[in-house]
């Protein structure tokens, strides 16, 4: 029995209008002084799918998800969503759009609260500059009842363990009803029970909002239970573009999903024979 | 069976140590031990008033200083110069300190105007303040502005260094997600910056407290025709001892009540902090 199984929330009716939106990559390059950690790559997220990114560190894929959070800036190449470019930065890229929703959202690897504010305030800053009022205060209780914290409401941050601070988190990166939500290797420093836990939370939040989702994770099983898609980026490049249609919830060590993974890991091992990753310093190819 | 005497003997002085714990404890509670020693000091220095240790025109009796402070209360001379005092203290501080942090947000903010401003302001504030008084005396006489001046620039440094390195060390990550969750730069200093720089700046208060009532002391003292300096000057000339030291021990009190103050107010705004918390 876990915490998102007592959660009346995800009984509730989906928001019609939390639908994701498509994204579409073109030739993006990131350079870091002389050192390429992207180059040339092209990607179609069509909306609404969950894409899981793996790779070696220091592959690109955290430099990929910066750009399309808009955190970064590319040195070349284009980035659309819904055959839209978008302005970078400033109330139009982070706030909410005319109905509400905003289109970008990411949750990090540190669950980034801010210490001096409580849990409430914390969720409250996903709304983006919007004074507090009732109704932002019942959006708040909501986004806490998804991830099953709405009693924590009150608490300062540092009495939360690791896994609720970064489900608080996710509650801030859900209020504003993001359509494209990218996930930092949000789960990567919880315990291996509470990453379950999470990844299950996560997949339901998914199911229930639909938002476009883009997972970058170095746990190559964590990408094939929750993704439709897992992308293999090696050097800059996407190297493996693998669709994985099996049914959800999927169950973790399956022997489809171990044999997915296993192929997955051959080929990111076996590489490594032939040249090391490395990708950041010497990207060949 | 064997060892009966030293089974009932064992239990004898854990009793009485365990009973002076909880004596220390309850002490503790109640605050006595902070005050233990100043108490201890009044009763010693008494004592050697009393028997002739001490004449009065090296150090008067407490009983004596407390007979002036009760004096000075009742001609209302006290809560004038006392005022005075407070009045002063406050408007530096005020003043310097409003400075103090609009420069540091600025430095801390900016690039520019940091390399406008931070090397001369480092420059000054290795000019002990003091050191200006001569020229201070000739630039305001003796009036309230010679003070307030002094006070004022006593009280900018620590603030302005403080609210500076608070503002630097404010984690970037922070900052980060509140960009990218859409805040407007107002927000974000409101939300964000100022909160995350506050422990800092209020450690730049309590420095600030005390250079105040030093620099006030200093100036009174010199230069002044009211104040708890000024009393305490007047009564030099007359050879009033016990005035003396009493305008000496309303410094101490001030000083202890900024401090607590000081501490007050970290108490309340810092709550969220796990080293605040008691």
């Amino acid at each position: 029995m876990s915490f998102v199984d007592l959660c009346p929330a995800f009984e509730k009716n989906a928001d019609p209008f939390s639908d994701g939106v498509s994204l579409t990559i073109r030739g993006l390059a990131r350079s870091f002084g002389s050192t390429k950690v992207l180059s040339g790559l092209d990607l179609d997220v069509p909306t609404g799918q969950f894409v899981a990114i793996v790779g070696r560190s220091g592959c690109g894929k955290s430099t990929l998800l910066r750009l399309i959070a808009g955190l970064d800036e590319p040195t070349e190449g284009r980035l659309r969503f819904a055959g839209k470019a978008l302005a970078r930065s400033g109330p139009s890229f982070g706030g909410p759009n005319l109905a509400g929703h905003s289109l970008v959202r990411v949750m990090f690897q540190e669950p980034r609260l801010l210490p001096w504010a409580r849990v409430m305030a914390n969720v409250e800053i996903g709304l983006g500059a919007v004074e507090s009022s009732p109704q932002t205060r019942q959006r708040v209780i909501e986004a806490l009842e998804a991830v099953g914290l709405a009693e924590r409401a009150g608490e300062w941050p540092f009495v939360l363990s690791g896994g609720q601070k970064q489900r608080v988190a996710l509650a801030r990166a859900l209020i504003s009803r993001p359509q494209l939500l990218a996930f930092d290797e949000p789960l990567g420093a919880l315990d291996a029970l509470t990453r379950i836990e999470m990844q299950r939370l996560l997949e339901r939040i998914w199911l229930r909002d639909r938002f476009t989702a883009i997972l970058v994770t170095h746990d190559v099983m964590e990408a094939l239970t929750l993704a439709d898609r897992v992308l293999l980026i090696e050097s800059g490049r996407v190297t493996l573009d693998l669709a994985v249609d099996l049914p959800r919830p999927r169950r973790r060590g399956s022997a489809e999903l171990a044999q997915l993974e296993e192929g997955i890991l051959d080929r990111l091992l076996g590489d490594e024979q032939f040249e090391s990753c490395g990708s950041a310093r010497s990207p060949r190819r | 069976m064997s060892t009966p005497t030293s089974t009932l003997a064992a239990p004898r002085p854990r009793r009485v140590s365990l009973l002076a714990g909880k004596l220390f404890k309850k002490l503790r509670r109640v605050g006595v031990l902070n005050w233990s020693l100043p108490i201890l000091l009044l009763v010693v220095w008494q004592a050697c008033s009393s028997f002739g240790y001490l004449t009065n025109n090296i150090l008067p009796s407490p009983a004596a200083v407390a007979l002036a402070g009760w004096k000075l209360a009742l001609s209302g001379a006290l809560v004038a110069n006392v005022w005075v005092s407070f009045l002063r203290a406050m408007a530096g501080l005020i003043i310097g300190g409003a400075i103090g942090f609009a420069f540091g947000f600025a430095n801390g903010l900016s690039d520019l105007s940091e390399k406008l401003t931070d090397t001369t302001l480092q420059m000054a504030r290795n000019i002990p303040h003091l050191a200006l008084i001569p020229l201070v005396i000739l630039w305001f006489g003796i009036d309230e502005g010679a003070k307030l001046f002094l006070v004022a620039l006593g009280v900018f440094f620590p603030i302005y260094l403080n609210t500076l390195h608070g503002i630097r060390n404010i984690d970037p990550q922070l900052v980060e997600m509140g960009r990218s969750y859409g805040l407007t730069p107002r927000e974000l200093l409101r939300r964000v910056i100022f909160p995350g720089a506050l422990p800092s700046i209020l450690v730049g208060l309590r420095y600030a407290l005390g250079i105040m009532w030093l620099t006030l002391i200093v100036a009174e003292t010199i230069a002044a025709q009211s104040g708890i300096g000024y009393m305490a000057m007047q009564a030099r000339e007359f050879m009033q001892t016990d005035i003396v030291v009493f305008s000496i021990l309303i410094y101490a009190a001030l000083g202890k009540v900024a401090d607590a103050t000081a501490r007050l107010i970290e108490k309340t705004t810092l709550a969220w902090h796990p080293a605040y918390k008691r």
